[in-house]
């Protein structure tokens, strides 16, 4: 079956290290042999870590799974022999990092006992959905070297159009040959991989592409092919030039497509889906065969190993124990690498096990890969710009991460880079560029993440500020209107207080005309109640507009309402004077609106600290709010506590005067008037008690509402006042009865 | 056995930046022999003095800033930075012109700026730019002429006696270059009268024909050995030879492009001036444009200016712009549609 003729395109860049691979290809691939322990990571693949579906102790058999994919983008695990699960704890992990990580360890029994397991007598029958289920749970994620779960990767791209299916079989990084083994020994599972791949993606062509340093390789996928008894006519096998990275996903995508994966995309926004030769091989085996994926092909090189060749290895094994096995002589070695020399990373723990992405272990000596040499200044050859395949600037991007202006660096699509270590590779100064990137990478992503938070905490303070002020400008609202309710009130408890005034004690002597005088003293109390709420009032505005509140506005009216009342209650108080003067008793009602009788300072006095207490309240519940009138409100409470000093002060001079001048102008007050006085008094008193009730249940259903941490006090506080009330109310009702006996 | 923990890539190239240093000084040997061979041994004596100066000056400058020296003197770059300058130089100008300019080069132009990959302009055309200006008669009086046109072949203690010590006698061995001759008389012959006179020789000028194709040959061996790439010293010559075919087609008048090619320095300026990589455009494009404009100023000063040659003056505006040309110049990345161009807004 002749090819036809292909057109490769080529990629921008690339390298031509030394390729080493001949070493390793000499010898068949052999099974390394049963290891004392397997440890399974829980996390082998890009994605969510497996979840455990056994305990220590549980006996297993090979191919049985032990931890289920969690979630979409996970992998399941399974036993790669029979044997006791003997701990399920954290163990040192194959990454670049060294973390570690959670793992199952199975103690082999030796009997390498199956499980039952059946595969498909023709994957033909069923449907690209059902496949794709045992891909899943048979735990493929991709073998060439990122991980990831390939059933993912493959239902991903069941929504876009995917007209090329591309098997990577390039091998680009020096030294491994576990691809190249594979196909040059199962090319025929690797074709029945793509015919299956073929069957669920459904693409116009199928593309192998390996670089020609692999001829072998290349001659026995061919020959697969033509061997093959089913519809074989979509899929080419193609050399590729011998590049490094040509495979990478994206190069190889461009050498035989000609397309570039658009930035930040995945293949198959361009109709490609590229997977890994042994991945194809490890599905046809979980398809055909129902044999999870349980060991791979691992290449174990390097001049430090005395026969390089390719393992079977068990998913699992040990470093260590392969490593004895496979004769690395730990001595010679001057580190080693997991994976190839380009792009893998080197070990510092050597009882981590071998995974599924685990393609190569690298032992070099000393002498074969040197350390690299102190690095010298960038001379800026641009030797790296040729050498990228991504087409960035690595020389500006080394500067900018060197520097630290990462906004630069990423504006230089520093993300596009791939690690691939080209620049690196060909840097005459030995500048250890992709470790600058790698470096900037993680910077911004944790600049990224900080900005993210911080987003997230400005929108929360910016919610609570507006929640906040809102309640507090409703909270201002209900009390302007509270204000007006308990003035309306206050106005008609005080037109209605002559009525009962009147008629007890009507045979009274002085009583000759309380009403008027009630009246009276009702709106100059109205008087004052106005001008404390305009003060307030305008306080309250000054503050709001020094804040620039949006409150300022309805603040504004408020005053605007409070001063129209005020005038109000001005004429109205001079139209009772006038009134109280053109009564009869118009002297002894000009003695009770003298303001410098005892009597009124007292009521002064009483309402002064009636007001200071309700300032001080307030206070406090500001303060337990942490409101931000709290300086407002301290001012109100010292002026209140100013005026009720001044007036206590007025008071005992008032009272002083009175003893010194017993002899006073006037008639001595009559028993009867003094009981009138003390009438009134009580009434006050039972009138504010009254008022403060209202206020302390107002706050507490005003606190209820806002859900405040200071209901107990609040409670407390109205039950206070209720006793108060009652007590008042009490005094009252006992100096009428006294009276009336 | 040590479990180093390394990142990758866990191999390189062989090789380091003195590497690259050396194989351009490799590539200037045939230069550097064949102007010996027809205008003396003063190059080589300049070669020396410029050396001299510049590894002390790097030597000083390192122990002044607690470097070590030899890590430093190793990479060549001062080596080089002499060698690019004594070509450049007039082969019998006097010892201290030489010093001065190379002791310039590299303290003042080099390691003022942070040393090493960090300089903006190019040390050795700062160091000759200085002489130039500074020591116009020295600079211009120095030329030897081909030693064919002598009537008695210049020695090598000759040539120490005119640069160190006595100029006297030093006329008659010294003659005017063939650019700096064409242009001062192109106003009053012809073409065909200018090219009469002996220094033109047969084909273009004695000497600087033979000596421009070694500098070339030195530049391709660099290009071959990816070095550099192509895109400067193809696009200061192709700029070069753009300008002179459209503005100076009528050699009665301008210098022709024969000349303009293949006598002063513009051989040595486009393979290995233009091309330090050092002060120059660092992307494909960006090299592209500085290099033409490497090419545009070298005409546009050798025909308007006063200066016969101009490979200093262009390369030195250049360098002045090469940051510029980067930010604007940079490739299309993989995956993206277009090239960004320029740097983010509000970047530090």
């Amino acid at each position: 079956m002749s090819q036809p003729f292909f057109e490769l395109h080529d990629f921008k860049g690339g390298i031509h290290p030394a390729e080493n691979k001949h070493q390793s290809t000499e010898l068949p691939v052999a099974r390394a042999p049963m290891p004392s322990r397997l440890v399974l990571p829980l996390n082998q693949h890009i994605g969510a870590p497996a979840r455990v579906l056994v305990q220590e102790g549980d006996k297993v058999l090979k191919g049985q799974l032990i931890a289920s994919a969690e979630g979409f983008v996970s992998a399941a695990l399974h036993a790669p022999t029979s044997g006791t699960i003997s701990r399920i704890a954290e163990h040192a992990l194959p990454h670049s990092s060294g973390m570690s990580g959670m793992c199952i360890e199975i103690t082999p029994d030796g009997s390498d006992t199956w499980c039952e397991h059946q595969g498909l007598a023709d994957y033909r029958d069923h449907a690209p959905a059902d496949l794709l289920a045992l891909i899943k749970n048979a735990g493929i994620a991709g073998l060439g070297g990122a991980g990831f779960p390939s059933h993912v990767k493959l239902a991903s791209s069941h929504n876009k159009p995917i007209d090329t299916l591309i098997l990577n079989g390039a091998e680009c990084e020096p030294y491994i040959t576990a691809d190249d083994m594979l196909m040059r020994e199962r090319a025929a599972e690797v074709i029945e991989g793509a015919l299956i791949l073929l069957h669920i993606l459904n693409p116009e062509r199928c593309l192998i592409g390996i670089e020609d340093n692999k001829p072998e390789a290349i001659v026995a996928l061919k020959h697969a092919l033509q061997a093959s008894t089913k519809d074989a006519h979509k899929i080419q096998v193609i050399g590729i030039p011998t590049k490094y990275p040509s495979g990478g996903e994206k190069q190889l995508i461009q050498i035989l497509t000609g397309k570039e994966v658009p930035s930040g995309g995945i293949p198959a926004d361009i109709g490609v889906v590229c997977q890994n030769v042994g991945t194809a091989a490890a599905i046809h085996n979980a398809i055909s065969k129902g044999e999870p994926l349980i060991s791979r092909i691992v290449t174990l090189t390097g001049k430090a190993c005395a026969q390089p060749r390719n393992y079977e290895v068990l998913i699992g094994t040990p470093v260590n124990e392969l490593m004895q096995h496979g004769g690395i002589d730990a001595g010679l070695m001057q580190r080693l690498i997991m994976g190839g020399p380009m792009m893998g990373f080197t070990l510092t723990d050597l009882s981590v096990p071998v995974v599924k992405t685990t393609n190569c272990l690298l032992a070099p000596t000393k002498k074969e890969l040197p350390v690299a040499p102190a690095a010298q200044a960038c001379i800026r050859c641009g030797m790296c710009t040729e050498a990228c395949p991504a087409q960035l600037l690595p020389q500006q991007l080394y500067w900018f991460s060197r520097a630290e202006e990462f906004d630069k660096a990423e504006a230089h699509n520093l993300f596009d880079c791939i690690e691939c270590g080209a620049c690196a590779y060909v840097c005459p100064s030995n500048i250890p560029l992709v470790q600058y990137y790698r470096y900037a990478k993680g910077e911004i992503r944790i600049e990224k993440a900080d900005k993210v938070k911080s987003e997230r905490a400005k929108q929360r303070f910016e919610a609570r500020t507006a929640r906040l002020d809102r309640e507090q400008a409703e909270k201002d609202a209900r009390r302007a209107a509270r204000a007006e309710a308990a003035a309306k009130a206050q106005a008609e408890k005080a037109a209605a207080a002559p009525q009962p005034d009147g008629a007890a004690p009507a045979n009274t002597a002085s009583a000759a005309s309380p009403a008027p005088v009630a009246d009276l003293e009702a709106l100059q109390k109205k008087l004052d109640a106005a001008k404390l709420g305009v003060e307030k009032s305008k306080e309250k505005l000054a503050a709001a507009i020094a804040e620039g509140s949006d409150k300022a506005e309805l603040l504004q009216g408020a005053v605007d309402k409070a001063m129209e009342r005020m005038k109000a209650l001005a004429t109205e108080i001079a139209q009772a004077k006038k009134a109280a003067k053109a009564a009869p008793a118009a002297e002894n009602a000009a003695e009770k609106s003298d303001p410098n009788s005892p009597e009124r300072i007292k009521n002064k006095l009483e309402l002064a600290q009636s007001r200071l207490q309700t300032a001080q309240e307030r206070l406090s519940a500001a303060k337990a709010e942490s409101s931000d009138l709290i300086p407002a409100l301290q001012t109100a409470v010292e002026k209140q506590q100013a005026k009720v000093d001044e007036l206590q002060q007025a008071l005992q001079a008032s009272l002083a005067g009175d003893t010194a001048a017993p002899a006073a102008p006037e008639n001595p007050p009559a028993t009867g008037d003094a009981f009138a006085q003390q009438t009134e008094q009580l009434q006050q008193k039972v009138l504010a008690a009254q008022s403060r009730v209202d206020k302390a249940q107002e706050r507490l259903s005003m606190a209820i509402e806002q859900g405040s941490d200071v209901l107990d006090a609040l409670r407390m506080g109205l039950d206070k006042q209720q006793q108060k009330l009652s007590e008042a109310q009490a005094a009252l009702a006992q100096h009428l009865a006294a009276e009336k006996a | 056995m040590a479990l180093l923990n390394i990142s990758s890539p866990h191999t390189s190239r062989p090789g380091d930046t003195g590497g690259v240093m050396r194989q351009v000084l490799y590539a200037l040997l045939p230069g550097i022999v064949l102007l010996t061979w027809f205008f003396g041994p003063g190059h080589l004596i300049q070669i020396g003095i410029a050396a001299i100066t510049a590894l002390a000056c790097e030597a000083l400058v390192m122990v002044l800033r607690k470097r070590p020296v030899l890590f430093y003197l190793k990479d060549y770059s001062a080596l080089l930075t002499a060698v690019l300058l004594a070509l450049a130089l007039p082969p019998l100008c006097p010892w201290w012109v030489t010093v001065i300019a190379s002791a310039f080069a590299i303290i003042f132009a080099k390691h003022l700026y942070g040393g090493m990959g960090y300089n903006p302009f190019n040390p050795a055309m700062v160091g000759f730019a200085l002489v130039l200006i500074s020591f116009p008669v020295a600079m211009t009086t120095s030329w030897t002429g081909p030693a064919e046109l002598l009537n008695a072949k210049l020695t090598f203690s000759q040539s120490l006696h005119f640069i160190f010590s006595a100029r006297d006698g030093i006329d008659a061995v010294t003659m005017a270059t063939p650019l700096d001759v064409y242009k001062h008389q192109a106003a009053m012959q012809t073409s065909d009268e200018i090219f009469k006179q002996p220094i033109f020789g047969s084909t273009i000028a004695i000497g600087w024909e033979w000596i421009s194709l070694a500098y070339a040959l030195g530049g391709i061996y660099l290009l071959w050995r990816r070095i550099f790439t192509w895109h400067i010293p193809l696009s200061v010559l192709t700029a070069l030879s753009i300008c002179s075919v459209i503005f100076g087609w009528d050699a009665d008048t301008h210098v022709p492009l024969s000349l303009h090619l293949f006598t002063g320095a513009t051989m040595l300026g486009a393979f290995f001036i233009a091309t330090d990589p050092v002060t120059a455009s660092t992307t494909p494009l960006g090299k592209i444009i500085y290099g033409a404009g490497i090419g545009i100023l070298i005409y546009v000063i050798r025909t308007y200016g006063a200066y016969p040659d101009a490979i200093a003056f262009a390369v030195l505006l250049m360098n002045f712009a090469a940051a510029f040309i980067d930010q604007y110049t940079q490739p299309r990345t993989y995956g993206h549609n277009k090239a960004k161009r320029g740097l983010p807004k509000g970047g530090k």
